[in-house]
């Protein structure tokens, strides 16, 4: 197991913050839009140096939406904020028609993802946004897996023209990401090569990916771990390439079962290449409050709970 | 004035046989809404924007049009067409299987002269104002204009843009309400009661103008007031009086000629009351 080692935990949303203010310092035509939450999104830097180009919403996501979308004609590059729950369910339809569908150059970024938002509770701790967000025709979905893979990804969506999801979130979690990494929309990662079982983690169960490899090496067990941060498109030959060798799947996600990665990528096995899979998700309910890791734990998604599912995928194996 | 009210009111009458031969070819649409607006539109299109019929998406130096109420779009259609964007012959193919021409107006298969789908109601004021925000961004001293129906009013979003747009100054946009009292269900205030625009307009501290969009002279001074507005630190409102159906005597101010196709009886009497004046396509 190749060895992953951190001396800091960063949160992502961080990642995002001075990832945005790069963006805005290389492209003038890079613009903020904020729904109050520019302190909860780290977008002051950018409203501080480029106070023109940063745009109060207020609490209106919808029309936050339909701003961006607007601003684009003319050349702008909107990125808009918010929490993932308002950046996606609350404005379903603004995204549908006045985006996706009208073909804009909009990034939708969402911060406070998944269960890790904690003592809020399920109100504002969407677990389907991926699925909403993946559904939509052209739409481009990114999890990145920590601070420097959001800042990279943040880099990497600026100069990509068409309409990105942006998700990431509010907890402190290991720096294990190169810092100078070159962002590649579409590509997966490969984090650990490895014969048994492919595990494919997004988001911030990467890191739990990383830590289940090791206690599956002291028990024996060869894990390939992908990181696949572009859950649309999906990087279909990485997948199907590690599981000719492995021919079993783990897929891990903060999200509902339902509609995300891991619905993605039994999609694309079932039709190409059909592999015994089984799935570390939310299942199939809302959220509570909690702690972040009181909530991972209770709600199975966390370094043990890969651990049995690789054990149990494996035993499925023919 | 690049034409005279005559001339104007020519194209209209041949806007109004384009929109009602184009809903009776599909049995579908919205006729009502669209007979209503042609003046308005007319006007903007020939006479009030400067825009290219060279379309380019970003329309840097020009002014833009954004129609919210995307259900009107045989007008829409009929007024780009009509003014070069592309050939009229495709108004055939309004609401029909591999067309450009969809039901709602669409950027999705590249149509020129659409910068934004609607039809989903109440997105497009937010949509003008981004489009407005980047042209003083760009220091591009051109105007954003925009449509909305008044039944659209009762969706949301509408009230965070009207929100948003003073607070900002937002003064190089001129919105205009087709202002016809009519929706699918009945007369607005039957529905869902606006009470006073003008005063909840100006209480949200935009600058509002009234005006006929049934007369050619009146909507042609009152844009050019609108456009005198501009630039004064508060967004304009356009609260234009229509009537749904005008120019089609059985259609006139009744909300069944919403979304409702004439039949051959009906379309003949139609055309009838409108002559044909740039040639039918």
């Amino acid at each position: 197991m190749k060895k992953y080692t951190y001396t800091e935990k960063k949160d992502t949303r961080s990642g995002f913050g001075v990832g945005l203010h790069e963006a805005g310092q290389k492209n003038p035509d890079v613009v903020a839009l904020c729904a109050d939450l520019k302190g909860s999104l780290k977008m002051d830097a950018f409203a501080n140096e480029f106070p023109e180009r940063f745009i109060q919403i207020g609490i209106a996501e919808a029309n936050m939406i339909g701003i961006a979308a607007g601003m684009t004609i003319g050349g702008k590059i909107p990125f808009t904020g918010t929490f993932a729950n308002f950046s996606t369910g609350r404005v379903y339809d603004q995204i549908r028609q006045s985006v996706a569908y009208s073909d804009k150059n909009v990034k939708i970024c969402a911060s406070h993802a998944g269960l890790t938002l904690g003592e809020d509770g399920a109100t504002h701790q969407i677990l389907e946004d991926i699925g909403l967000m993946k559904m939509l025709p052209g739409m481009v979905v990114i999890n990145p897996c920590d601070y420097n893979q959001t800042k990279a990804a943040t880099l990497a969506i600026a100069e990509y023209e068409g309409p990105v999801y942006l998700r990431f979130g509010r907890p402190s979690i290991p720096v294990f990401t190169d810092p100078d990494q070159k962002f590649e929309i579409g590509k997966a990662w490969m984090v650990n090569e490895g014969t048994d079982v492919t595990i494919i983690a997004t988001g911030h169960m990467v890191w739990k990916a990383i830590e289940a490899g090791e206690q599956l090496e002291a028990l024996g067990i060869d894990a390939e771990i992908i990181n696949i941060h572009t859950i649309k498109p999906l990087d279909e030959e990485a997948i199907l390439k590690s599981l000719r060798k492995t021919g079993c799947v783990v897929t891990c996600e903060e999200h509902n079962k339902f509609g995300g990665l891991g619905e993605s990528v039994a999609r694309l096995l079932s039709t190409e290449l059909p592999s015994p899979q089984e799935f570390v998700a939310v299942n199939d309910s809302f959220g509570e409050s909690g702690t972040p890791d009181e909530l991972m734990t209770k709600y199975g998604l966390d370094t043990i709970n890969i651990v049995e599912a690789v054990q149990k995928v494996i035993k499925r194996k023919k | 004035m690049k034409h005279t009210i005559n001339e104007l009111e020519d194209i209209v009458s041949q806007v109004r046989r384009d929109i009602v031969r184009m809903v009776h070819s599909c049995q579908s649409g919205h006729p009502g809404g669209s007979l209503g607006c042609a003046e308005f539109l007319t006007a903007l299109y020939f006479e009030t924007m400067n825009h290219s019929k060279d379309f380019k998406m970003d329309g840097a130096g020009e002014d833009l049009f954004f129609l919210s109420n995307g259900h009107i779009s045989p007008v829409f259609y009929s007024v780009l067409a009509r003014s070069g964007y592309f050939p009229v012959a495709e108004l055939a193919t309004f609401r029909k299987l591999n067309s450009r021409v969809q039901g709602h107006p669409t950027t999705h298969e590249g149509l020129p002269g659409v910068r934004i789908a609607s039809g989903s109601l109440g997105q497009g004021m937010s949509v003008a104002i981004g489009a407005a925000l980047t042209k003083k961004l760009n220091k591009d001293h051109s105007l954003i204009f925009s449509l909305h129906g008044d039944g659209e009013l009762q969706e949301g979003q509408n009230w965070e843009a009207i929100m948003f747009a003073p607070h900002n100054k937002v003064d190089n946009l001129i919105a205009t309400i087709d202002y016809n009292g009519q929706q699918i269900d009945g007369p607005v205030e039957q529905v869902l009661s606006l009470e006073n625009l003008q005063t909840k307009f100006e209480a949200f501290g935009w600058h509002v103008i009234t005006s006929n969009g049934n007369n050619m002279e009146d909507i042609v001074k009152s844009l050019e007031y609108a456009k005198s507005l501009t630039g004064k630190g508060k967004p304009i409102l356009n609260l234009m009086s229509t009537q749904m159906g005008h120019g089609v005597d059985f259609m006139v101010g009744s909300h069944k000629w919403h979304g409702t196709a004439p039949n051959d009886e009906q379309l003949a009497s139609a055309l009838n009351q409108n002559k044909e004046t740039l040639g039918d396509y």
